[in-house]
């Protein structure tokens, strides 16, 4: 397959001191359309990968590269809206971490995340593995599933503020009917019990997700196995943690850390039904972020509040590069 | 019917007829000047305006600016746009209209925005001191708001005070046959409504307009403030730790326990539900007790707040409207503010809003419509009282952040769960200490 027309060069390149050059090699080549300039670099296999790879980089670049490298910027400048920022280092971030709402906001934040993520499994996994079942409107339950994360997540959240409001909550109107309580409860007006709501609409919410990603991995796990379990003595839940749970563990992962980037991030949700209050209690990196950068116009340190959620969202990724790489 | 509206509309004829007299040397320039002398408008062909306004809590008041702003752009030969979004998104609309330098050429400001986006707003120092010459000094807070340096930096537009809305049957029953002038008086007929399973209502949320008319207002008349005259952090002062003390006590003795879980909108769902005998409030609920339910309406009074030690005082930052320095278009943007605020435009937008907002100067006060329904009168006195967030310090960006902190909110609301008034003063001390040096 050599091509006898780079012959010449390489028989300079073998000898670049000779005076003489060898006489040059014609060959006769078929007659056919001579390729366009445009053509010839074409053909040239790492231009036209790099042609090929450049719409996805000039995207990649303007609206993660750019946006992400103007954040930190902003989180090492003292940026506010109308004026150009100065550096300051990491002033932004040492004020952040001697702010008692920064480090509630901060405490939050995993809080909110860890339980969420954990409730979503639990309740995810049980809900798939009840819809791995045969049952009658099979297909309208599964659907359903999906409503509370196909519905905006803002509109949802005014439902929920609605009943857990303090004049006219439904849960509370229930309880008291039934004879369980006899004063109202405050759900949003408590910062334990306010964190406990956002976490539980948060729950409610991402459920769905974990539920229906965990039954399409319940439906790659061949029934011999459980057969074979069954047949050599294991019980259901034997079965479920010694069968199940391995087969289905890469996109169990992959759904929590999936999740955990979205919880950790969660805005909308938490800004709805609380705000941060009562007394800055709800507030995570998100809402109180906003507030700084938005509503009192510190750009600087609002995006140093943001990064803040970098460090840990990145050894997420990694460890979920990692593990997806590791498998295959 | 017939007779009241015909009056009103007589009475609104013989003001316009004083104002238009009054008005005839202020008429010395831009579109009245063009309209009283039958001129063509001075714009090039397609030139454009957009503004930004907020979704305004009385429906009538954003149809009467389109059609206000509709008609200045027939006059003007303008293309004239109105963006309406949600009070919310305002903040995040401006910071990008300023950052872009692109956007809405004439954008709402609401109590001490201007001081937040000085940098990015143009001087409208000509517009702003001709209606001040002819309609009067504007209120202290609505110009203290607008003037940044010794430059103005937005046009006062109006204020929307709040007043006590309460239930005049219940609080006659209770003993009091008018609404308590003072704290004291105020917390002896709380708790013979409490123990009737009437409290009056207050949120201490996060939200930033219920929550912190309580703060703001109830330090200020107590004698206490974030910070005194210099720009000095003086929260923790006896006169704050009074404040806080008697929150604390008439929360339990006075106050819906539901407070704390509050944001902007539910003492008005509570007081129209009947759960509630009075709550701080714009004239939002009255209008709305007016459409569907005529008969909490008619026993529903307004009041001032109630004086304190350190006297009577709300917290209204005032509105005013600003202009982009970038906008390509300012001197149309002027002429706009220039011919809205005149009294003949100014007069309906003001009629639409039915009491809803009080004119930045006390000419205003003069307006018919306040004859029209005497249960909206303590809403033209409430700017008289009304304060800038940092009073009686000059307002700036560092009281801006204190107030989106809610530092002085949550102040309250800690002491009412139970951490020690004196403790909650401490760490509203700290926390301002912060924000006023950072």
């Amino acid at each position: 397959m050599a091509d006898q027309r780079i012959e010449p060069i390489l028989a300079e390149r073998a000898s670049p001191g000779a005076s003489v050059l060898p006489a040059p090699v014609v060959v006769a080549m078929p007659e056919a359309r001579r390729p366009t300039r445009l053509g010839q670099l074409l053909e040239r296999e790492h231009i036209l990968a790099g042609a090929l790879l450049a719409p996805t980089l000039i995207i990649l670049a303007l609206f993660i590269a750019y946006p992400f490298l103007l954040g930190i910027w902003l989180a090492l400048s003292d940026k506010v809206v109308g004026r150009p920022g100065s550096f300051v280092g990491l002033e932004n971030f040492r004020v952040n971490l001697n702010d008692s709402i920064f480090l509630r906001a901060f405490q939050n934040t995993f809080i909110y995340t860890f339980i969420a993520t954990i409730l979503k499994l639990i309740l995810g996994m049980l809900a798939a593995l009840l819809l791995n079942n045969h049952f009658r409107f099979k297909r309208i339950v599964r659907a359903s599933m999906l409503l509370p994360w196909i519905v905006p997540t803002v509109l949802s959240t005014l439902a929920w503020q609605w009943m857990f409001d303090a004049t006219f909550s439904v849960f509370n109107w229930s309880l008291m009917n039934v004879g369980l309580i006899s004063k109202r409860i405050l759900w949003l007006g408590d910062g334990v019990l306010a964190m406990g709501c956002l976490i539980a609409v948060n729950v409610w919410r991402g459920m769905p997700f974990f539920a229906i990603t965990l039954l399409a991995g319940l439906q790659t796990v061949n029934p011999d196995l459980h057969e074979a379990a069954e047949i050599d003595g294991a019980n259901a839940w034997q079965r479920f943690w010694r069968v199940t749970l391995p087969l289905i563990k890469p996109i169990m992962l992959v759904v929590v850390l999936f999740s955990m980037i979205a919880t950790f991030a969660d805005f909308q949700l938490i800004y709805v039904l609380t705000r941060g209050g009562p007394y800055s209690s709800t507030h995570v990196f998100g809402t109180y972020a906003y507030e700084i950068a938005m509503r009192a116009a510190k750009l600087g340190q609002g995006a140093s509040i943001s990064l803040f959620l970098f460090p840990f969202l990145l050894t997420v990724i990694v460890f979920q590069l990692w593990y997806i790489r590791r498998n295959d | 019917m017939a007779t009241r509206e015909s009056s009103a509309s007589l009475n609104r004829r013989a003001f316009l007829g004083v104002a238009g007299a009054a008005t005839g040397v202020a008429v010395a320039g831009g579109i009245p000047a063009m309209v009283a002398a039958q001129k063509a408008p001075t714009f090039p062909k397609g030139t454009k305006l957009g503004i930004l306004e907020w979704v305004s809590f009385v429906p009538a008041s954003d149809v009467e600016f389109k059609r206000l702003a509709a008609e200045f752009g027939k006059l003007a030969g303008v293309d004239v746009t109105v963006d309406l979004i949600n009070m919310n998104d305002l903040n995040p609309r401006i910071a990008s209209a300023i950052e872009t330098k692109a956007g809405p050429d004439i954008i709402m400001m609401i109590s001490n925005w201007p001081h937040l986006y000085a940098d990015g707003l143009a001087d409208v120092d000509d517009v702003a001191e001709e209606i001040a010459s002819r309609d009067g000094a504007y209120y202290e807070h609505n110009k203290k708001v607008s003037v940044v340096g010794n430059r103005w930096k937005a046009v006062p537009l109006c204020s929307v005070p709040s007043t006590w809305a309460y239930r005049e049957d219940w609080f006659k029953e209770a003993g009091a046959g008018k609404f308590p002038e003072t704290w004291d008086e105020w917390r002896k007929v709380g708790v013979a409504l409490k123990k009737k399973n009437q409290p009056m209502g207050q949120a201490f949320g996060h939200s930033l307009g219920d929550p912190n008319n309580w703060a703001y207002s109830v330090t200020w008349g107590f004698g206490g403030s974030e910070i005194d005259q210099s720009g000095k952090v003086a929260i923790n002062s006896k006169e704050t730790l009074e404040a806080v003390k008697f929150t604390v006590a008439v929360w339990k003795d006075c106050l819906d326990e539901g407070g704390l879980a509050w944001d902007d909108s539910s003492n008005n769902r509570a007081y129209l539900a009947g759960t509630i005998s009075a709550t701080i409030n714009g004239a939002s609920i009255y209008f709305v007790a007016k459409r569907q339910f005529p008969d909490i309406a008619k026993v529903t009074g307004h009041a001032q707040m109630p004086k304190g030690p350190g006297g009577r005082f709300y917290n209204i930052g005032g509105q005013g409207r600003a202009i982009m320095k970038s906008s390509k278009n300012q001197q149309v943007a002027k002429e706009f503010l220039r011919w809205f605020m005149d009294r003949p435009q100014y007069e309906k937008w003001m009629a639409a809003n039915d009491g809803y907002t009080v004119g930045p100067t006390p000419y205003w006060e003069k307006h018919p419509l306040w004859e029209r329904d005497p249960k909206l009168i303590p809403f033209r006195e409430a700017s008289k009282f009304g304060r800038w967030p940092g009073y009686p310090g000059p307002p700036s960006r560092k009281a801006s952040e204190a107030l989106v902190k809610y530092i002085l909110v949550d102040m309250y609301a800690q002491a009412i769960k139970g951490m020690k008034p004196e403790d909650a003063v401490k760490w509203a001390e700290v926390e301002l200490k912060k924000a006023y040096t950072a």
